[in-house]
């Protein structure tokens, strides 16, 4: 009986000290279970909503936070973002539409994607939507962009913003150093002035050129380089051409010009590390893609109406920009295509630039795509300084006939085929090996050149 | 007695120069304790640091140690810029970790007490068979799980993220508990079986308090893999549910300046981590020094 009594004494009191917590933390689980509505898939799904897949550059986190108090509340549409940097975001889009698994009604693809996807059947075209919307004026469009957006004659996406390249530079610098920056300069002149501004001021270089790898990161500027000096990825019968003497000679003045005059830990540096060592004052000229002008431009930058804009330098051809868009593309698989374009329609369209102007600023509007843009008088007056030279790029710019001599695929900065990814991004590699000194070009482009080859013969024939 | 004092002075002689020494030793350890400790402080500590710079502060290079400080990442993480809000990947986070760890420690205690305890036979084939689920590359059963995910319906779903990491996790709690477990003293246990105490209250009333320490060194461990993990969590899930490191990354851009809001959301995200494990710290230490000493 003692025992007995004892036994659910310590039993209870075992019961006191174990159960109080093991309860909260059980209730809690569930709670939160029940707060963070997850229950299936595809929990914002529902009738009046769509799922919007987007990379996180800051013209896409300004549309988050535009589009509840104006999209929303005008069409009742109520949009979930999911935003990713870059790499992960393309991962996930591929994965998603390949599988047309449509977790994602929406996402951002680039003109690099666009025509691929729409080959293999993973996007919605868009033609007749465009044609419908008269108030989204599609023939505003810049043509350049809208032809890499166009597979077999159906536009496969709308363009966000695009984007081409142009050679930055500090105005004021160049006037203490008496430097006269040309008014289309050629690769030459650019490596002369680099030399001329290295050291202008404590602890700046001459010129900020990409150096990281990655197929979208030092792979760019450099494409456009060869291209202008006469190389070329593969010929027209897709042999490669990575140890070409033109694609040899454009490497080693790239990979010189930055190892002589470039930045510091140019290997690692990407857009965001040139965009903050031109602001930090740390180097004199940045080749890189025109929209960072809006944050060169904008409110809190050091730099801001102390740069100057002119064409991507060129060599042999007449003008060498990249083309670029991140673009809106609607999955196959989505049960809501009508509100899926109602939203690019918004979010694309003229009345967009407008409000983001009024609101945030004009040099935070996402430019690039319309003609009308550089129309819009307070855009052009606030903007004067990069509006007219993005302007001139991206009405230059040639993406089936980029270099000196026919392509197999379009692209300017790019080969347009799903290989191309992953063979740049491993050029890279050797590539901002030799930048940090630890290989040669010529035993860099040796190894690429393998890659390419392997590559070609998917395509070689057929 | 007067051998006594005849060697105590030599005895005395001979332990002045040992202890001395032995103090210099524990001082010459602890020097290095603390330097270990602000060697693996120190990443944390820049962290710290940057996620109160502003953006232009934080990316300059060599960087900036007297910057001027402010919230902006902290007001950033929290949605002052974008209005995203960090609560709902955090409760995401919150559910997958304690629902997994729960379901780890409810499925490992009763799967070590039979490998340790009262051992099944061919216990060390079971063992080893526990170890070696390990040895699979986790990202090799990605794409068959993607595949099972999208065909059940289960993705973007927190329970898939449960099952994921309840099973990723079992086998280091089965042994680690079972570790725990063989230091139980089986005389303890034998006298109660004696008492007429059956199996669940044994696990419960005589197992369970012995390894306490043991069990809340499994459930941090389980509950940090969890909370940490991101590779899953990326590929299955997207808009409902989505975690806290996922959403870390979101910060990430290639077109911008980013490195203090990162840190002000690494800072945030770490912080149950950190509570948890200094909540459980005692129990920490005499969990995992369980053992040591046979």
């Amino acid at each position: 009986m003692t025992s007995s009594t004892g036994s659910t004494g310590a039993a209870r009191r075992l019961r006191r000290r174990t159960l109080p917590p093991l309860a909260l933390a059980v209730s809690g689980m569930l709670l939160a279970a029940a707060c963070s509505g997850a229950g299936g898939a595809g929990g914002g799904s529902g009738k009046h909503s769509i799922n919007v897949l987007m990379v996180n550059n800051p013209q896409m986190v300004d549309l988050q936070k535009l589009t509840a108090a104006n999209f929303t509340k005008s069409t009742g549409i109520k949009v979930n973002f999911t935003v990713l940097p870059e790499d992960d975001v393309r991962d996930k889009i591929t994965q998603d539409f390949s599988s047309q698994a449509g977790q994602y009604d929406v996402a951002t693809i680039s003109n690099y994607e666009a025509p691929i996807f729409a080959k293999n059947n993973w996007l919605s075209p868009l033609t007749s939507q465009a044609k419908a919307d008269t108030a989204f004026d599609q023939s505003d469009i810049l043509p350049a962009m809208q032809q890499s957006l166009t597979y077999q004659g159906q536009l496969y996406a709308e363009p966000f913003y695009g984007e081409s390249s142009f050679l930055m530079y500090r105005k004021d610098v160049f006037a203490a150093k008496g430097l006269t920056m040309p008014a289309h300069p050629t690769w030459t002149q650019v490596a002369d002035l680099a030399a001329k501004a290295d050291g202008a001021q404590k602890d700046m270089k001459g010129i900020c050129l990409r150096g990281q790898p990655g197929w979208g990161e030092m792979i760019a500027p450099l494409t456009t380089v060869v291209n202008t000096m006469g190389g070329t990825w593969f010929d027209k019968d897709w042999t490669a051409q990575v140890d070409s003497p033109a694609f040899t000679k454009a490497t080693q003045f790239y990979v010189n010009l930055v190892r002589r005059h470039g930045e510091a830990g140019a290997a690692q540096s990407g857009f965001t590390e040139c965009l903050n060592d031109l602001e930090q004052s740390k180097v004199a000229m940045w080749y890189d893609a025109t929209s960072a002008a809006g944050s060169l431009e904008g409110s809190g930058s050091p730099v801001a109406g102390k740069i100057g804009y002119v064409p991507a330098p060129v060599d042999q051809t007449s003008n060498s920009g990249w083309l670029y868009t991140w673009a809106w593309g609607v999955q196959k698989a989505s049960s809501h295509q009508s509100d899926a374009w109602k939203f690019i329609s918004w979010a694309s369209g003229k009345g967009y630039e407008n409000l983001v102007g009024k609101q945030l600023g004009w040099s935070r509007v996402p430019a690039g795509k319309r003609a009308s843009t550089y129309t819009n008088p307070a855009y052009v007056k606030a903007s004067s300084a990069f509006a007219t030279p993005t302007l001139t790029a991206l009405k230059s710019v040639d993406p089936s006939n980029p270099g000196v001599q026919p392509r197999p695929a379009p692209g300017i900065q790019f080969v347009g085929i799903p290989e191309f990814t992953d063979l740049g991004t491993q050029v890279s590699q050797q590539l901002s090996s030799a930048i940090a000194g630890r290989t040669s070009v010529d035993s860099a482009l040796k190894a690429s050149q393998k890659l390419a080859e392997k590559v070609a013969k998917n395509y070689a024939g057929k | 007695m007067a051998t006594a004092t005849a060697t105590s002075p030599a005895a005395s002689g001979t332990s002045s120069p040992t202890t001395a020494r032995a103090r210099r030793n524990g001082r010459a350890l602890g020097i290095l304790a603390w330097l270990c400790g602000i060697v693996f402080f120190l990443p944390f500590g820049w962290m710290l640091l940057t996620s109160f710079h502003s953006e232009q502060d934080a990316g300059t290079n060599p960087p900036k140690l007297d910057a001027a400080l402010t919230l902006h990442g902290y007001r950033e993480f929290f949605g002052s810029g974008t209005g995203v809000s960090p609560w709902p990947p955090l409760i995401n986070s919150l559910t997958a970790s304690i629902a997994s760890t729960v379901l780890v420690l409810v499925l490992a205690t009763p799967a070590a007490y039979a490998l340790s305890v009262k051992p099944v036979r061919k216990w060390t084939d079971a063992m080893f068979f526990f170890l070696s689920t390990k040895m699979l590359p986790v990202v090799a059963g990605l794409l068959p799980v993607y595949l099972i995910a999208k065909n059940t319906g289960m993705l973007d779903n927190i329970w898939l993220l449960v099952i994921l990491y309840t099973s990723m996790n079992l086998p280091i709690a089965v042994w680690m508990m079972r570790s725990f477990l063989a230091d139980v003293p089986v005389a303890v246990l034998e006298a109660a079986s004696i008492d007429g105490a059956g199996l669940p209250t044994v696990l419960v009333r005589i197992v369970a308090p012995i390894v306490a320490p043991g069990i809340a060194a499994t459930a941090l461990i389980s509950f940090i893999f969890s909370w940490n993990e991101l590779l899953f969590a990326r590929v299955l899930t997207g808009v409902t549910a989505s975690t806290a490191p996922v959403f870390l990354t979101s910060f990430v851009t290639s077109q911008g300046l980013f490195l203090a809001k990162v840190c002000a959301a690494a800072v945030c995200i770490s912080l149950p981590v950190l509570a948890a494990g200094f909540a459980a710290q005692d129990k920490l230490v005499q969990g995992l020094s369980l053992g040591a000493v046979k």
